[in-house]
């Protein structure tokens, strides 16, 4: 108990510390530039051009901008290169306006992305100001910036009304590609059950993912779940390799952090949500709203009982999208440190560290799939349990039930 | 401008949310028809198989165990009627010995009290002749001696005499 507290305790401080450096490191950078922070327009355009111009102009670097950039997501797919020489495959944009549905090739934009490349679709004028869409102004500012900026204090915030964007965006290119890679591997490893036999050992792609279909089987869902898990291990599978395989995408470099992304965890989650409330049985809704408790702490225990519906799967979100993403953010801080010190020779330092988070989210990236299929199966488990409080023992009790 | 791109990093953004819905419902469908079935079926079906060789094989060596100690049974029972045999076989064997024995005693009995009889039959018939026969000579040799003895005077009166002198005239 008390090494769990320890390691419990080493983890935080070291979150707490990662934490902080990077906390730091933004403050730092902000405060670099404290001359343009004058709400006027000499600091938008200097705040808007963002890292790149900056770069260019030998001025100082907001590493935490870029990090920030390089972790979200993206309307092409930017291989390398600033500005106007990035290299980048443009992407289909799709937005809902007004006016019905405009489609168009993110390459349109010419690169753009502080709203001055306006693209006319269906009687409707878009520009693109932060990888984000927005309805054109009808004149350009003196920037030749089509939309209306105001800024407050460090932030700058955009007016104008925004279009429905359904684009497909990186993190939405890479899902594509990550599901044909996912639906490629398993549906070949089906098809080699089915021509070799079972009899045979596994080969091949068979030998390296057999073993995870059986971890998810045995010691996530029937582990977890108990009786009746058979019913959930294609969800779990799904799950477990639909994280595994774009956290692996997302480390290789010019993957997208898609696994990092708080619109596809919020996505898993909410699946979760549904799968284990519609399977929740009268034990689990008795156990939220009749709790084995005084009835004058009901009024505080329902509500709360009520919110961890919520909480549960609200977790398993910010985990996945928290993690994913500061592996990220570290070791492109980490790069950073070169520019920032703007000497070489922090450079061994730098790789040193960033090779060291590398192989640590290789582990992550394993982990935390686990770590979210094993929580839904938790989740699970504790909504289609028997009749323990807990819900934890339910395999026993089967055991029991066959004992009498 | 921190806080704004921040601020795109923890707002999910619509786009996504609807594309990772649909990618998710379909993959999950496709999979679970198309992969997860029929991978976890033949893990299934394999799992059963390793768990029925092993069964099976658990029940071959019961069996041989059963075969083995069978085969030690009929050996054993093998043993015992090959030992009665024999041992049966010993005991006609002195049974007819014995009978032989006794039949073969009697009969020398019979022989033996025959011939014993037809000796004594023989020996009294001798007996008898020979008998017959000494009367016989006793009767010649008393004539030819009464003859010769009383072939002259003299010899009667000598015998006259002789016969006087045992005779005590008293």
């Amino acid at each position: 108990m008390t090494s769990k507290i320890n390691t419990y305790k080493r983890f935080t401080s070291i979150f707490l510390l990662i934490f902080s450096l990077f906390i730091g490191f933004s403050n730092n950078l902000s405060a670099s530039e404290p001359q343009e922070h004058e709400v006027d327009a000499t600091h938008i355009e200097a705040d808007t051009h963002g890292g790149h111009e900056a770069h260019e102009a030998n001025g100082p670097i907001d590493i935490s901008a870029i990090a920030l950039e390089h972790v979200s997501d993206s309307h092409s797919w930017h291989f390398w290169g600033e500005g106007h020489d990035a290299v980048a495959a443009p992407l289909p944009i799709i937005l809902k306006g007004n006016n019905g549905i405009a489609f168009f090739m993110s390459s349109e934009f010419h690169h753009d992305n502080e709203g001055k490349v306006v693209v006319e679709k269906n009687g409707e004028r878009f520009v693109m100001f932060e990888e984000k869409i927005y309805f054109a102004n009808e004149t350009a500012n003196e920037y030749g910036q089509y939309v209306t900026l105001t800024a407050e204090e460090k932030e700058v915030s955009v007016s104008n009304a925004a279009p429905l964007d359904f684009s497909i965006t990186k993190n939405v290119a890479q899902m594509f590609i990550s599901v044909f890679v996912i639906l490629w591997i398993f549906i070949s490893i089906a098809k080699a059950y089915k021509t070799q036999g079972v009899t045979s050992a596994p080969k091949g792609k068979q030998s390296f993912f057999e073993p995870l279909i059986l971890f998810v089987r045995d010691d996530i869902a029937k582990g977890n779940i108990g009786h009746g898990s058979e019913k959930f291990v294609p969800y779990l599978l799904t799950v477990f390799f639909m994280i595994l395989i774009n956290n692996v995408f997302g480390m290789i470099p010019i993957g997208a952090n898609l696994t990092g992304n708080i619109a596809f965890t919020l996505v898993l989650s909410v699946a979760t949500l549904i799968v284990t409330n519609i399977n929740g049985n009268k034990n689990y809704w008795s156990h939220i709203f009749l709790p084995h408790a005084p009835k004058a702490i009901w009024p505080i225990l329902i509500p709360i009982e009520v919110v961890g519906i919520l909480t549960k799967p609200f977790a398993l979100m910010m985990r996945l999208f928290a993690n994913m993403t500061a592996g990220h953010i570290i070791i492109i801080s980490l790069v950073g440190l070169i520019f920032v010190f703007k000497t070489i020779y922090i450079a061994p330092v730098s790789v040193a560290f960033a090779l060291f988070i590398d192989v640590l989210e290789c582990l992550v990236a394993f982990l935390q799939a686990y770590v979210f299929t094993m929580l839904t199966a938790l989740f699970i488990g504790s909504a289609v349990a028997d009749h323990n409080e807990d819900g934890a023992h339910n395999s026993d009790d089967k055991a029991l039930e066959a004992g009498h | 401008m921190n806080l704004f791109i921040l601020a795109s990093l923890i707002e999910p953004a619509v786009g996504l949310i609807f594309w990772t819905t649909i990618t998710f419902v379909l993959l999950l469908v496709l999979l679970g028809k198309f992969a997860w079935k029929p991978i976890l079926n033949a893990i299934k079906t394999r799992e059963k198989g390793i768990e029925d060789a092993l069964a099976s094989a658990e029940n071959a060596l019961n069996d041989m165990r059963e075969l083995k100690s069978n085969n030690e049974k009929i050996l054993a029972e093998a043993r015992a009627e090959r030992d009665n045999l024999l041992k049966e076989a010993r005991d006609t064997k002195d049974a007819i010995i014995a009978e032989a024995k006794a039949k073969s005693q009697a009969e020398a009995d019979r022989i033996m009290s025959s011939a014993r009889e037809q000796i004594t039959n023989e020996k009294n018939a001798a007996v008898a002749e020979l008998k017959n026969q000494v009367a016989t000579l006793s009767i010649e040799i008393a004539e030819k001696i009464l003859r010769s003895e009383l072939s002259s005077d003299d010899k009667q009166k000598a015998l006259v005499n002789n016969l006087m002198k045992d005779v005590n005239l008293n």
